[in-house]
């Protein structure tokens, strides 16, 4: 039985120029596997620039990799046509960040709704359809007769970004890219959004990649982590544990950095090296070489990942008295 | 052009102010929109104090009237909006009784804002120095050109910048650094009082703690007091000393921030403090049920009573007073007013 | 500077008509516009329904009579009542102006989607083969092209599409950059995943939302087509027997007519040219201001 997901050794690499090229890595190397029997919620987590998005369109197939080869349930998705192609967008779907650009200001928000279920004929008339909508409204907590037949600039983000939640519901995919489902969402109802997410895995059985930034809303929501930075993997593993007991030098600053609503946990002294000391420095070893207070010769080479522990790695050099793990392996490390 | 948020310049305090002389005081302040679909009343007498070198986070869903309220306290509400009644202190002066070039020079050298979304706004095509000439020469038309660039470079220097940012453009900047530019250009002429409007909300984590740590060390520099408006809760329990709730154009509660995170009084503040994720309660999700009510046809009484848990009758017609606390905190709720039996 | 975005009250929407005409209130160049454009169009169609048109050709009536009773504009040099001259040519006007205007529209839009959408070697051909034609001086070329043709193959129709050939290049090239912009919105990949294909995506995402875009270029190319017509009249390049403004105005200036006295002669179809241009002008920029909301005018 094939994995749901396989990524393989991808990498992104973006140039410009016509005779000199300069090159952009967005994503290096990643390679990922996700079990179809085992349906789970994986975090990605990076800041901006980290690759995390451009892995959300390699992913949805939007754009293909410079090097390496993904493949849904055994098959390379960008050769798939015609039917088995159809098949693909149907089982892998995705939410967004921005709860209004999904949405054609020409149309109702019905047409969110309407298209794919058209298009999949996932009813069979439109008196079906029409339950089969409203049963998705109301599993997200909205009135179908407040929402149906509006223009999208008539709702607030809130309502916006739980009709885009309700329309994963309604596809039932096998597969969802959360890009950053609940960062635009007022901290209200990021709870109820992130409540109905974790539902769709454990009711019906959705693999979700939940990429993000916001390590505390990861937290609760997955169970494995692997930790970006300018397309490569820092640090990967169990959410608990990576959260907890960071170890890689970046990973612990980013927890460092963390605001928690808690008067008693403080922002962490570890001292900040600004992101501009690197605007020069081009890193061809690990990537995080030119903020890291660790930083040492070796670093200019890129380090493999190093096993922490059963469910904890970590691509980092102050950790190679550990076994370093080939990344086909990096998916032993994610629990389920 | 490399940098690091540790700095090694002597910090000059300004002159002690006494604590107790409140450098901004708004008092009842009332905003109301009139749109086609009648009137919507925006800000409905909102009153609070701040002390110099006060932080004060302005927490609220958005509609809430939190941006509304800076908006109103610069004086920059545009029709159909408009501002109805109350005033705004910022030290002796009524910004609301001033006239237009009066208020004009305030802005700024009393009292200064940073919009959200400021670091997009920044004019593409002047350079950083200019853009700070321009600040500067707005309110000192005889400034000379040595003074300008002496005041801008402190400013950059206090924000933790080169110098020679001057000379670039936005474009050449990073999100932090370009947010960090318009905190410099806000201190400029030392306002009393500074306003920053979500003013990491674009920003990754690492660099939302660098401009806020910045925020905090420009504002202990020139003693001034400062006014976080935002709705992550977890940016208001770091940074500043006290916390107001807004909720449909009203203040709920005003507390101080520890006060607010241990021990909330306004359900309203309750519910949003409960569901909070922290590192102890992995997987407990406590949303909020409910919409916010729409500010033209706000429910009569308090406005949260249709969502509020604990609501009694005389919630539904009466407007709670915001009314203070023996320990100093003000909350707007039946629940505690002094001449009304608690709930049963 | 900043402004509040209010949430919609629940019950009260008033009806599509009268939001209508609370927007034109705001915006007097579309109102006035559409206003000059309605009461030329009423004008024409009476005239067509109820006036004897054979009068507006040569030969008909009693010439050089001064508006009057009888002839309510006048007649000419050549014994033409100007009233069914007038409604005729305007007439012909509009059907030059919207014929060329819809066909260059329509290449623009074919076209400009084509080579936005698809990209690739398609887009690199359509918009080299625009760019370098753009600069061609379009006016020089019609009045060589309409000089060139015999006379009496100039009609209404070969009048038209001289004045589009060169006219297309633009709305192809300002098409193709709003579809560019268009495609990389979030809700075409939404409808992508949603499993549309390309031509659906054309068709049911973009296309609607480029509605006022494509009405603002189809009235630039009807102004541009009835202005070139009109030059190219006025010189006498036209359909020289039919009585186009531009036409009329020609042969005014051959007899001098300004001179004699005839003084309504001319003037007629200058003020009817005045009025058609400026009113498409005053609804160019009125639409302007619906399609780009953040021009648009607060309450």
């Amino acid at each position: 039985m094939p994995e749901l997901l396989e990524l393989k050794n991808v990498s992104k690499v973006y140039s410009r120029g016509l005779l000199s090229k300069t090159s952009t890595t967005a994503l290096s190397n990643v390679t990922l596997n996700l079990s179809e029997t085992e349906p789970t919620i994986l975090t990605v987590a990076g800041e901006s620039g980290s690759g995390k998005t451009t892995l959300a369109m390699l992913l949805l197939g939007f754009i293909a990799p410079t090097t390496g080869e993904i493949l849904y349930r055994g098959q390379d998705i960008s050769k798939l046509t015609g039917d088995a192609r159809l098949t693909f967008r149907r089982e892998v779907q995705a939410v967004f960040q921005d709860p209004f650009a999904v949405f054609n200001p020409f149309y109702t928000v019905d047409h969110l709704l309407t298209v794919p279920i058209q298009r999949f004929k996932l009813a069979k008339s439109k008196a079906e359809a029409f339950s089969k909508m409203e049963e998705a409204l109301m599993a997200v907590g909205l009135q179908p007769n407040e929402i149906l037949g509006r223009f999208p600039h008539q709702l607030s983000g809130g309502q916006r970004q739980r009709i885009n939640v309700a329309r994963a519901l309604l596809l039932r995919p096998r597969l969802l890219v959360a890009d950053e489902p609940v960062s635009m969402v007022d901290a209200s109802l990021r709870a109820t959004i992130l409540e109905t997410l974790r539902n769709l895995q454990r009711s019906y059985g959705v693999s979700i990649i939940y990429i993000t930034h916001d390590l505390t809303t990861a937290y609760h929501i997955s169970k494995s982590i692997i930790v970006l930075y300018r397309g490569a993997v820092m640090e990967a593993g169990d959410v608990d544990v990576v959260i907890k007991s960071p170890q890689h030098p970046y990973t612990r600053l980013l927890i460092d950095s963390i605001p928690w609503p808690d008067v008693n946990r403080h922002w962490g002294e570890t001292e900040i090296k600004a992101r501009e000391s690197e605007l020069n420095v081009h890193s061809t070893g690990c990537q995080f070489y030119a903020r890291c207070p660790f930083a040492m010769d070796k670093c200019l080479t890129p380090p493999p990942l190093f096993r922490i522990n059963d469910h904890q790695a970590a691509s980092c050099y102050l950790y190679d008295e550990n076994s370093s793990i080939k990344p086909e392996q990096l998916s032993e490390m994610l629990p389920v | 052009m490399t940098s690091q948020t540790q700095v090694n310049w002597a910090v000059t305090e300004a002159p002690a102010k006494d604590a107790k002389d409140p450098v901004l005081q708004v008092v009842n302040l009332r905003v109301s929109y009139y749109t086609d679909a009648g009137r919507a009343l925006a800000l409905d007498n909102v009153s609070l104090s701040l002390a110099a070198g006060e932080k004060l986070g302005l927490v609220g869903e958005s509609g809430s009237g939190k941006s509304t309220m800076a908006l109103a306290m610069m004086r920059m509400i545009k029709p159909p909006g408009r501002i109805e009644a109350g005033q705004v202190m910022v030290g002796d002066t009524d910004l609301m009784a001033l006239d237009d070039r009066a208020m004009l020079r305030a802005r700024l050298s009393k009292i200064a804002y940073i919009p959200q979304g400021a670091m997009n706004s920044l004019n593409p095509v002047l350079r950083i120095g200019a853009q700070m000439a321009d600040a500067i020469r707005a309110h000192d038309s005889r400034a000379s050109r040595s003074d300008i660039v002496k005041r801008s470079e402190k400013a950059l220097a206090s924000v933790d910048l080169n110098p020679s940012v001057a000379k670039m453009y936005a474009h050449e900047l990073s999100g932090g650094m370009k947010q960090r530019v318009c905190i410099a250009i806000s201190i400029l002429l030392n306002p009393s009082v500074i306003i920053c409007d979500e003013p990491t909300s674009a920003l990754d984590v690492v660099t939302q703690r660098q401009v806020m740590e910045t925020i905090d060390r420009v504002q202990k520099q020139i003693g001034a007091a400062v006014i976080l408006i935002g709705h992550d809760m977890g940016l208001m329990a770091q940074f500043v000393d006290k916390v107001a709730v807004m909720y449909a154009g009203r203040l709920m509660e005003l507390s101080t921030v520890r006060q607010m995170f241990t021990e909330p009084k306004h359900p309203y503040a309750q519910a949003l403090i409960h569901s909070l994720p922290n590192l102890d309660n992995k997987g407990v999700f406590a949303g909020i049920p409910g919409l916010a009510p729409s500010l033209l046809r706000l429910p009569g009484g308090c406005p949260f009573h249709p969502r509020c848990s604990k609501v009694m009758d005389v919630c539904r017609t009466v407007v709670p007073p915001f009314d203070s606390l023996p320990d100093g905190r003000k909350v707007a709720c039946h629940l505690y007013s002094t001449d009304m039996p608690k709930a049963a | 500077m900043a402004t509040l975005a209010l949430p919609q009250a629940q019950s009260y929407r008033p009806s599509q008509f009268r939001l209508a005409v609370k927007y034109l209130r705001r915006n007097p160049s579309l109102a006035i516009g559409l206003a000059i454009v309605i009461g030329l169009t009423l004008f024409t169609a009476i005239g067509l329904l109820t006036v004897n048109l054979k009068h507006a050709y040569p030969l008909q009536v009693a010439s050089r009579q001064p508006p009057s009773l009888k002839y309510p504009f006048g007649t000419d040099f050549f014994g033409a009542d100007l009233l069914p001259a007038m409604v005729l040519g305007l007439w012909q006007t509009a059907l030059i102006g919207i014929l060329a205007g819809a066909l260059g529209t329509g290449i623009g839009a074919v076209l400009g989607f084509i080579s936005a959408y698809f990209g690739g070697f398609l887009d690199t051909a359509i918009k080299g083969v625009c760019q370098i034609l753009t600069p061609i001086p379009g006016f020089l070329i019609q009045i060589i092209i309409a000089g060139s043709i015999d006379k009496r193959d100039v009609t209404i129709y070969t009048m038209a599409l001289v004045v589009m050939l060169l006219a297309w290049m633009g709305p192809t090239l300002v098409i193709r950059s709003q579809v560019l912009t268009m495609k990389e919105r979030q809700f075409v990949s939404v409808a992508e995943l949603s499993g549309m294909g390309d031509l659906g995506i054309i068709f049911t995402e973009i296309m609607p939302n480029l509605l006022p875009f494509l009405a603002a270029a189809f009235i630039t190319q009807v102004f541009g087509a009835i202005f070139a017509s009109f030059g190219l009249s006025v010189l006498g390049l036209g359909p020289l027997r039919e009585p186009l403004m531009g036409n009329i105005i020609w042969q005014a200036q051959n007899q001098n007519a300004f001179i004699n006295g005839w003084w309504w002669w001319p003037l007629e179809p200058a003020a009817a040219v005045v009025l058609i241009l400026s009113s498409l002008a005053l609804i160019n920029m009125g639409l302007d201001e619906v399609s780009n909301p953040r021009i648009r005018r607060s309450e």
